[in-house]
């Protein structure tokens, strides 16, 4: 991580993560192909698509077709990524990401940007806040969330690496880079961002850097806050779990999500399965959002810096 | 290598066995589709006894043609073909649906050799068959791809998603093949939802279509050899079928898509389709 975490330089969305570890991987490996259901500058496709036209398949505002697609190109051997705005890919194409990607098993990557709320002016329409629930309860898929600019780049690189499908969220909305390219990234285990011993804060995504912050106001109140960047949802690090669960007493969840079926639901089905001890799934309350630009919304719904730490100050009250 | 087979008569007696084992198998399973099956026997025979380049004892030979089955749920007339052509042995065919079985309700792709897709959901093998497409083109390839897909499935709006990418990429190496029988669960299809104009609209979406009679052998290897010619589009073998085509009461009823004969009904199937061995192998030809 960055020497100073209070200082990150650079503001720069997950998207361009993804969309640079494509081009990478496009340089490297002439086996790596990638579509889009003409979204493919919103998604960072189209670094690559310039780059390797041969390689890049346009399908039109076809989702459906183009996990079916997909399929059949990876199963000609090939390492596919599939890129679409999260809303429509998974969210108009379930039923042929479970059935031609995954019972078919076969090495399709699907990268969903503009997840959640910070879509912002959009609407909830376009706020897709059940992608995660949707995708990790599809057997052979690895869900992964990274928490900035640089992390995305090498999520898009190590789903590559792995055969089974991957699905990785990321956004448009600029947040801090505060991982280096010295950082290891591995998929399945989380890294902690901060120490605490009174509570520990799982987030991925684009709230994990305002977790961060959260915690160093909360010090100032005499809370002690672990922050852990839960940046693979599944398979979760259930060890770095069990661990704070211990250390701490008390887990919070913070996620630009449904509380229903997102890493809160991962961390709590954990916990519920081993130990005992109370976890707070903080995110989007069962709701549909509303138009309003990203900070106006991460603030009202209580995922910025403050409404973060208010929500840990309120649990810590009920853990004593 | 593969042998081709090239006598229609001989052909038309393999038809036979495959209609012969898939009222068995669906007998042994105690559910599945039996109209739909019995009456792709003879486009599954055309197809693995002389379309496709394969080689069962090679299933995953890097340059054979790539069979995708979209309609999943025929699958008892896939299997036998398989068995018949060496894929697997033939006793396996009566585990189908069972527990422990290789023989899957609707195909999984590793289960079995020769499998290329898992399917079930309907609309999606044409999407797989196009991504093969797109690949075996920009390789230069020589293998083709073939796609089985049936009449009903063209009401799943992912078809003509597929359709229209197909035509885009001028996939000339892509032959697919409807099963146009004309039922699906609730009925027929004109009356659950009409799909017809069908081969006018492929042509609109700037395909190539044939009509045939896809109980026709030999007009069936002959529409698939008239894709290959076609350059720089795709085609559409439409296939009109008889659903349960050669057991009488089967025969165009929609009753018969989605469940299985009892043992009466198994033996006077079995019955007829002796008879008409019998006849076939009197036959000159």
């Amino acid at each position: 991580m960055i020497a100073d975490l209070n200082k990150p330089e650079a503001k720069k969305p997950t998207r361009d993560g993804f969309g640079k570890g494509l081009l990478e991987l496009g340089e490297k490996d002439s086996n790596v192909w990638a579509l889009s259901a003409d979204v493919s500058e919103s998604t960072r496709t189209h670094w690559f698509a310039e780059k390797f036209p041969g390689r890049f398949i346009q399908v039109g505002v076809a989702e459906q077709n183009m996990a079916g697609v997909a399929s059949g190109i990876a199963h000609c051997g090939k390492t596919v990524f599939v890129s679409a705005f999260a809303a429509f890919s998974p969210g108009r194409n379930f039923d042929q990401i479970r059935v031609s990607v995954c019972y078919n098993d076969v090495n399709v990557n699907f990268h969903a940007s503009h997840s959640g709320i910070t879509v912002g002016p959009d609407g909830a329409s376009h706020q897709i806040l059940e992608d995660i629930a949707l995708m990790r309860s599809l057997p052979n898929m690895i869900v992964i969330s990274p928490a900035d600019m640089e992390e995305a780049r090498k999520a898009t690189i190590a789903a590559a690496a792995v055969k089974t499908p991957c699905y990785i969220r990321t956004s448009r909305q600029n947040t801090p880079v505060f991982t280096t390219p010295d950082d290891k990234f591995e998929i399945g285990k989380s890294s902690v961002i901060r120490e605490g011993k009174d509570v520990a804060i799982f987030a991925h995504g684009v709230v994990t850097y305002d977790s961060f912050l959260a915690a160093e106001k909360l010090r100032q109140k005499g809370i002690d806050a672990a922050v852990i960047n839960c940046h693979t949802i599944k398979p979760v690090d259930e060890e770095a779990i069990l661990k704070y669960a211990k250390q701490c007493g008390l887990i919070v969840t913070v996620e630009d999500h449904q509380v229903i079926g997102g890493l809160g639901s991962a961390v709590a089905e954990t916990v519920a399965d081993r130990c005992h001890v109370p976890v707070k799934r903080h995110g989007i309350y069962d709701r549909f959002c509303e138009s309003a630009s990203a900070s106006e919304l991460l603030q009202k719904y209580q995922l910025d810096a403050d409404g973060i730490a208010r929500k840990v100050e309120e649990e810590m009250k009920v853990k004593k | 290598m593969w042998k081709k087979v090239h006598s229609i008569k001989k052909l038309n007696l393999i038809a036979n066995v495959i209609r012969q084992d898939v009222v068995k198998m669906l007998y042994e399973a105690k559910s599945g589709h039996s109209a739909g099956s019995i009456g792709l026997a003879d486009i599954f025979t055309a197809l693995y006894f002389n379309v496709l380049y394969h080689d069962p004892a090679n299933p995953d030979w890097p340059d054979r043609d790539r069979f995708v089955l979209s309609n999943g749920h025929v699958c008892p007339v896939f299997y036998s073909a398989l068995a018949n052509s060496g894929y697997f042995p033939k006793e396996e065919l009566m585990t189908l649906r069972k527990l422990g079985s290789r023989l899957q309700g609707h195909p999984h792709r590793g289960a079995l050799p020769g499998i290329e897709n898992s399917s079930g959901p309907l609309g999606q093998g044409l999407s797989q068959a196009v991504g093969m497409a797109i690949v075996a083109k920009s390789e230069r390839k020589k293998w083709r791809v073939y796609c089985m897909v049936s009449d009903g499935e063209q009401q799943e709006g992912q078809s003509w998603e597929a359709a229209m990418l197909a035509a885009k990429y001028r996939l000339g190496n892509l032959t697919a093949i409807m099963d146009r029988n004309n039922i699906q669960i609730d009925g027929y299809t004109e009356e659950v939802l009409p799909i017809e104009p069908i081969a006018e609209k492929y042509r609109s979406f700037g395909w190539n279509v044939i009509n045939v009679d896809g109980h026709n052998i030999k007009k069936i290897i002959d529409a698939c050899n008239e894709s290959k010619a076609v350059y720089e589009r795709p085609t559409m073998i439409i296939a009109h079928t008889i659903p349960g085509k050669a057991v009488s009461f089967m025969e165009q009823r929609f009753e018969w898509h989605g469940k299985p004969p009892s043992q009466e009904d198994m033996n006077r199937a079995l019955s007829e389709l002796e008879n008409m061995r019998t006849i076939m192998e009197e036959e000159e030809i």
